[in-house]
């Protein structure tokens, strides 16, 4: 056979190309799932929290997400009157146990003392600062509201672990890439809720689709008072908390 | 005098020119990934990556399909609300393959407690007891049926404890 230079070269380059998109393969696609049909978004019931731990627990196995690291966790507040700019925060554990009871005595017993627990997780920010700073477009908001993590394309740089103001982010061990929650995106895709809200016994979680008419949430913004973490960032939360106080950072 | 007797210096510059042009748009085709750019500023193909991963819970209403006894008597009680997997853990193997994966029964004396151990912390409406007055370490279900926990209720009889 008969091959130029010319011809051989542009071959090798163009076999290469293809064998590239071989490798990389085309992964399913969830059926019936259109990306421009969803706004996803989580609403809380600070009210509904019982500290139980269990969305902690759900979300680390579902993501199998390395110990000692979480892409959700509860906080437990202790404020009193004197105390609304410094109230006492803890998470033993970020609460995969539940909380212990407070031994008698100890942290606040001035005037209005009051309890909750407040569970956290990305927010899934409209105009997030966490996908802002990466230099190598690895996170992004997808075009249905939620913020994932592009774990091949990740370096692992941390500018937006730094940037994300809610400290929802963290860098795997052993993979070296950021991750984050990833409001269970392989489950919303397939009709399910997040593990977090299957595993929450007093429904104080909900997956909400703002995109969706018949969604409970419009209802129940209507009818109560919602606030989102951080509101003077305008990061555009979507993590929408009711019947939050105002101590909560 | 002819005007473009030095013409071929500037053909070769923009030769140069052309391939070096060539050359970069090779070299990005080569490293920007096709979907890249499908969607915004990252792969398009990620976000199918993500959607694509393993599920482990495998929700309520898959149980249900086979488990509607246990609904019935859910649903007459206060645990009606409260998803399976809540308690009973992560199913989705179970749920795939019901004759080899067994799951493994909670044990009550732990379970229950985890959300019904006093604690000032909790929300004032919700029912909570001191598990070491209450029961002095006997599982919870000696006297409650987990599915309906009310003691005396009629839909939990005949419900295995």
């Amino acid at each position: 056979m008969n091959v130029s230079r010319r011809f051989f070269i542009t071959l090798t380059g163009a076999a290469a190309v293809a064998w590239e998109s071989v490798l990389a393969g085309s992964p399913e696609e969830a059926p019936n799932y259109k990306l421009t049909d969803h706004w996803w978004a989580m609403l809380i019931d600070v009210d509904k929290c019982i500290g139980c731990g269990n969305c902690v627990r759900a979300c680390s196995v579902e993501n199998n997400v390395p110990e000692g690291f979480f892409r959700t966790w509860v906080e437990r507040y202790q404020v009193d009157d004197e105390h609304m700019a410094d109230p006492i925060v803890d998470s033993p554990n970020g609460a995969i146990n539940g909380f212990p009871q407070r031994p008698p005595g100890t942290g606040l017993t001035g005037n209005g003392v009051k309890e909750f627990f407040v569970p956290k997780l990305c927010n899934h920010c409209v105009d997030s600062p966490c996908t802002q700073v990466c230099p190598v477009g690895a996170t992004f908001t997808t075009p249905d509201g939620v913020v994932l993590v592009d774990e091949k394309y990740c370096l692992g740089c941390r500018y937006c672990v730094q940037a994300c103001p809610y400290g929802c982010r963290f860098i795997h061990p052993e993979k070296h890439v950021a991750q984050k929650c990833t409001l269970c995106y392989h489950r919303i895709t397939k009709g399910l809720t997040t593990a977090c809200c299957e595993a929450c016994p007093t429904g104080s979680r909900q997956l909400a689709d703002l995109k969706n008419p018949k969604d409970p949430i419009h209802e129940f913004m209507k009818k109560h008072s919602v606030q989102v973490l951080k509101p003077q960032m305008a990061t555009g939360a979507k993590a929408f908390y009711a019947n939050l106080d105002g101590s909560v950072r | 005098m002819n005007r473009f007797k030095d013409a071929g210096h500037l053909v070769r510059v923009v030769g140069v020119f052309l391939v070096g042009v060539a050359l970069f748009l090779c070299v990005r085709a080569w490293f920007v990934p096709k979907s890249f750019g499908e969607y915004g500023h990252y792969r398009g193909d990620s976000i199918k990556e993500v959607a694509a991963l393993p599920i482990v819970h495998a929700g309520h209403e898959t149980c249900e399909t086979c488990h509607s006894d246990v609904l019935e008597v859910k649903k007459a009680g206060k645990h009606a609300t409260v998803n399976c997997e809540a308690c009973h853990g992560p199913q989705a193997k179970h749920a795939e393959d019901p004759g080899s994966v067994k799951p493994v029964l909670p044990d009550t004396s732990v379970l229950c407690a985890r959300c019904h151990e006093a604690n000032s912390a909790k929300p004032k409406w919700f029912p909570t007891v001191a598990t070491a007055e209450h029961s002095m370490g006997m599982p919870c279900k000696t006297c409650h049926t987990p599915h309906n926990p009310k003691i005396g209720d009629d839909a939990a009889k005949g419900e295995k404890k």
